[in-house]
């Protein structure tokens, strides 16, 4: 079938079969590979996108679905002249992070819960990323980086690290 | 370049990290990004039964398949294919089985490779694989550990049930336990768990003539190098492995998997690259397992809770074959069941058996989680014996500060640590007296919701691992570490490490370790690692080794550097060496420090060559490998506050403290993120996962909608503090944190639990706690409270 989207702005025309996920389009005929798979059974987020600027489970949808539509992944998120994007730049000062592998889809997730609710709880961001798993950070620091964000950047106050005994 | 100031030490600060440039924008390098022209794709056929015989493979179809190469079944591959490797065979008597990558005539595990099919893209292959036909003769399942060892139970191998029998023993256990005032008997489960690094594995690999390069999400690219050769004849210095981005590993890519010597076979018969990226359910039943232990435990205490004996007989399960370290993971723990408390006398008895699940092997911690878990339990259990603090006990029993260095009875010397003060640290943070009260006052209003505490004052063995023990230990490799650095005309440096990291921001570590010890700018220092043409020496990263040994290599290396660019300074300045010191990048004249010159501009002398000394070849590289004296043993003390509802049996994690005595920190930010990462994942123990296979032998946890990993919503916050003890082992002071979270957090939160069902007669509840474990095992308690 052909199909037609935008993907990080550029558009792609492409024939595919019915049954191609949009995540192994983007990957395998668009070249993004910016966005990881992480699971088959979509409980693990990591392939998170924005289509029309809701996140989505590129996973769970499948390239034709995604016809006509505007696709941004982590890697169109930046500014034109590279400047990070908020999340982007709390997600490194948080340290919320290691392996990265979930952090694509996991940034993505936040850009639509911050869209959505602008200045979350604590509680609501862990509700609002249940859909995406960490194995790497037991999502502290994720959490912490999303209401930086969602606070212009600025650190909350730290009640979760004590200072230094000395032994 | 410009020197630093020495007072702005890189080692202990808060860096954010070199990776993230790439990690938060998608550039990032996973083997699955791979493509290479005319790569073909891989797909596996897997046998659907636990154990079965191969009656026939029947390829016709797949073959004729649009888009198919090649489809092949293990009899095809017989006579190259070669047996899995073990790398640690524990004792002399081991039965390890032959362990074709493809099976050939029987399948001993839901999951194991009967055939192969190669096409030219994902689709096609996966396609082609569901047409091959294979008939299988079922055969029992083996499930239970103890029935595989009873007389009569079906044989797994045709050796029967039993790998290996490893004991330890120091003491007298028969006085220890002969009219002791305390005996506490006691069995637990270590459930069987799926480490589910969040990248599931990739393998490519490519040939060229009759060299092979191949790129595959490991951990231990070297020891994987090796191996490859050991098990296919292929000459070492033929391949290159390469650990491209990692995505997590947590010990599940510390192994040589039958994924990776087939994909290499294949490129070898085909003289194409190949490539095979798993689903995450393939994953589940494939990646080898971790835990999976039966404890049986004993211990004998004076009245006054002083420990006399213990004694430890563990049934390890090995799954389906024997995995490249699995046998040694249970050995890891035995050092440890001891942990940070001092006693008469000691015994370990581990058997290792078989069964027709998965294979397991390392999975984050390994061995010291268990054996962890079981002491602090036990603890636990004592002090409710004799209805004394659980930390009091704990105190009563410790290596106190001042005994340091101390040898355990497990004939391991701990070198520094300071219990009381990671204790009292936590305790003041927790708020324990409070917590304390208000539990005692949930019992008297007889609360619903009872509150409990749980602690965990825990111990571990890192930095894996001095070579003449691992040797003593039967491990068939050392436990050294390699690093080089490389100026560069410019002044910048190249550091290149054998340790091989996925996730624990050794690009930054490094880098920060480097600056301070040449005395260069944090920036200028680029960390090389994970490709065997690069970094050709290492032995990789697992078992919290890589800071303390590699860490220690590094520093050696750079005081190689320092140690020849003085007597290239002292020509350049028309001194004698000696009258040079160093000071902050630069050697300098001692008195008359305006004459001296920086590491970078000896670096261009040295490039240059035009006038150096006598006998100095024009090069500042060096080259350093540091094997340990001895393992580091980071300690500190976890505490868990837990509500239990006794109605429902949920559980929610109310608070929780971790004091943790690293020793000195180089990043304190990574550190924080790793004890939080850690905590998480034993909690997930504690309270969520289980892999779990039904009568059949099928695992039903078999995809991520059945395997519970905790999400953000599943978790609290954690508050994490730290004490200091420095290793007296290694020049950085340092012991170590990739694993303490995943040991301690474990018994923190099942004691909590258990210390809020005391009160009903609870004295256990297995992992994970579900509610509905929790709430059965109050019923259980209040029906035999009653009878």
């Amino acid at each position: 079938m052909r199909i037609s989207m935008k993907i990080d702005g550029v558009r792609y025309d492409d024939d595919v079969e019915p049954r191609l996920l949009l995540v192994h389009y983007l990957r395998e005929q668009a070249g993004r590979t910016g966005t990881p798979i992480g699971c088959d059974t979509s409980n693990c987020g990591a392939c998170t996108v924005l289509l029309n600027g809701r996140s989505v489970k590129s996973c769970s949808v499948l390239a034709v679905q995604a016809d006509g539509g505007e696709i941004t992944t982590i890697q169109g998120l930046a500014g034109d002249s590279g400047e990070l994007h908020p999340l982007q730049q709390a997600f490194h000062e948080e340290h919320a992070l290691q392996c990265g592998y979930c952090t694509p889809g996991m940034i993505m997730a936040a850009v639509d819960l911050l869209g959505e609710n602008p200045n979350p709880t604590e509680e609501e961001v862990r509700d609002g990323l249940e859909g995406n798993l960490c194995r790497c950070t037991g999502y502290q620091n994720i959490v912490r980086a999303v209401l930086r964000a969602a606070n212009g950047g600025a650190p909350a106050a730290r009640s979760d690290v004590a200072a230094e005994v000395t032994a | 370049m410009t020197a630093v100031d020495a007072t702005q030490a890189e080692v202990g600060k808060a860096r954010t990290r070199k990776e993230d440039a790439r990690l938060i924008t998608g550039q990032t390098n996973w083997t699955d990004n791979i493509t290479l022209p005319g790569l073909v794709h891989v797909a596996f056929v897997r046998s659907p039964y636990a154990h079965a015989r191969i009656a026939s493979v029947d390829l016709t179809a797949a073959r004729e398949a649009p888009g198919v190469f090649a489809a092949y079944s293990g009899a095809d591959f017989a006579a190259e294919q070669g047996s899995l490797p073990c790398a640690w065979p524990v004792t002399e008597d081991i039965v390890i089985p032959d362990h074709p990558p493809m099976a050939v005539d029987t399948v001993r595990y839901g999951g194991e490779i009967v055939a192969c099919v190669v096409a030219r893209d994902r689709y096609a292959a996966v396609d082609a694989a569901e047409l091959v036909d294979v008939t299988y003769e079922a055969l029992e399942p083996v499930l239970d550990m103890e029935a595989a060892l009873a007389p009569g139970s079906v044989k797994v191998h045709t050796a029967g049930n039993k790998s290996y029998t490893w004991e330890f023993a120091n003491g007298d256990l028969d006085a220890a336990f002969r009219d002791a005032p305390v005996v506490i008997e006691r069995t637990y489960r270590q459930q069987r768990l799926i480490p589910s690094a969040m990248e599931p594995r990739a393998v490519v690999c490519a040939p060229v003539a009759d060299e092979y390069t191949m790129w595959t999400s490991t951990q231990i690219p070297h020891v994987l190098r090796v191996m490859l050769a050991l098990v296919t004849g292929i000459p070492e210095h033929k391949l290159r492995v390469i650990a491209p981005d990692v995505g997590g590993g947590f010990g599940s890519k510390l192994q040589v998997t039958a994924e990776e010597v087939l994909a290499l076979l294949l490129a070898r018969k085909l003289g194409r690259p190949v490539k095979w990226t798993e689903t995450r359910s393939e994953g589940n039943v494939a990646v080898h397992h971790g835990r999976d232990q039966l404890q049986k435990l004993r211990l004998a205490a004076d009245a006054d809770g002083r420990i006399r004996g213990l004694d430890v007989e563990l049934l390890a399960n090995m799954g389906a074959y024997i995995m490249l370290v699995a046998p040694g993971v249970p050995l890891l723990g035995a050092f440890m069941f001891n942990a940070i408390y001092k006693m008469d006398a000691y015994r370990f008895n581990c058997t290792g058996v078989f069964t027709t699940t998965t294979p397991t092997d390392a999975y984050r911690g390994a061995g010291r989680p268990e054996a962890t878990y079981a002491i602090e339990h036990l603890m636990d259990d004592l002090a409710a014996e004799l209805g004394v603090d659980p930390l009091e006990l704990r105190e009563r029993n410790w290596i106190r500060h001042e005994e340091f260095p101390y040898t355990t009875i497990s004939n391991l010397t701990y070198d520094s640590g300071n219990y009381e003060a990671a204790t009292a640290a936590a305790k003041e943070l927790f708020g324990y007296e409070g917590l304390r009260k208000e539990q005692a006052e949930r019992v008297s209003a007889g609360s619903p919701v009872r509150l409990g505490i749980g602690i965990s004052t825990f111990t571990e063995m890192c930095g894996l691992a001095p070579s003449r023990i691992l040797g003593a230990l039967r491990y068939a490799a050392g436990g050294w570490e390699n690093a080089s650095i490389r100026m560069l005309p410019t002044g910048k440096v190249e550091v290149v490490t054998g340790s091989s990291a996925h996730g624990q921001g050794h690009e930054t570590a490094w880098s920060q370790i480097v600056a301070d010890q040449l005395g260069v700018p944090f920036e200028d220092v680029r960390v090389l690692h994970g490709d065997t043409a690069v970094a050709p020496k290492g032995m990789d990263t697992y078992g919290s080794r890589s800071l303390v040994v590699g860490g220690t290599a590094i520093v050696n290396a750079c005081e190689k550097v320092r140690r020849k660019a003085r007597v290239i300074a002292a020509a350049m300045l028309e001194v004698s060496p000696d009258d040079l010191e160093w000071d902050a990048g630069r050697w300098a004249v001692r008195g008359d420090p305006d004459q001296g010159k920086s590491i970078g501009e000896i670096a261009f002398t040295a490039f240059a060559a035009h006038d150096l000394p006598e006998g100095i070849e024009p090069s500042l590289d060096s080259d350093a490998t540091y094997d340990p004296d001895n393992f580091s043993f980071p300690h500190g003390t976890h505490l868990c506050a837990a509500e239990v509802d006794t109605e429902t049996g949920q559980v929610r994690i109310r608070s929780y403290v971790a004091v943790d005595d690293v020793g000195v920190v180089v990043n304190p930010m990574i550190v924080d993120g790793q004890v939080h990462g850690g905590i998480a994942q034993g909690i997930a123990q504690a309270l969520y996962e289980e892999a779990a296979y039904d009568s059949s032998g099928n695992l039903v946890t078999a995809s991520l909608a059945d395997y519970l990993i905790p999400s953000a919503a599943d978790l609290p916050s954690f508050t994490t503090a730290r004490t200091t003890t420095p290793s007296t082992l290694n020049p950085l002071g340092v012991k170590g944190v990739g694993e303490a979270g995943t040991i301690a957090s474990t018994p923190a939160v099942v004691n909590a639990i258990v210390d809020a069902l005391r009160p009903f007669g609870v004295s256990d509840v297995p992992m994970p706690c579900t509610p509905e474990r929790v709430w059965r095992a109050i019923q259980e308690a209040r029906s035999e409270g009653a009878a």
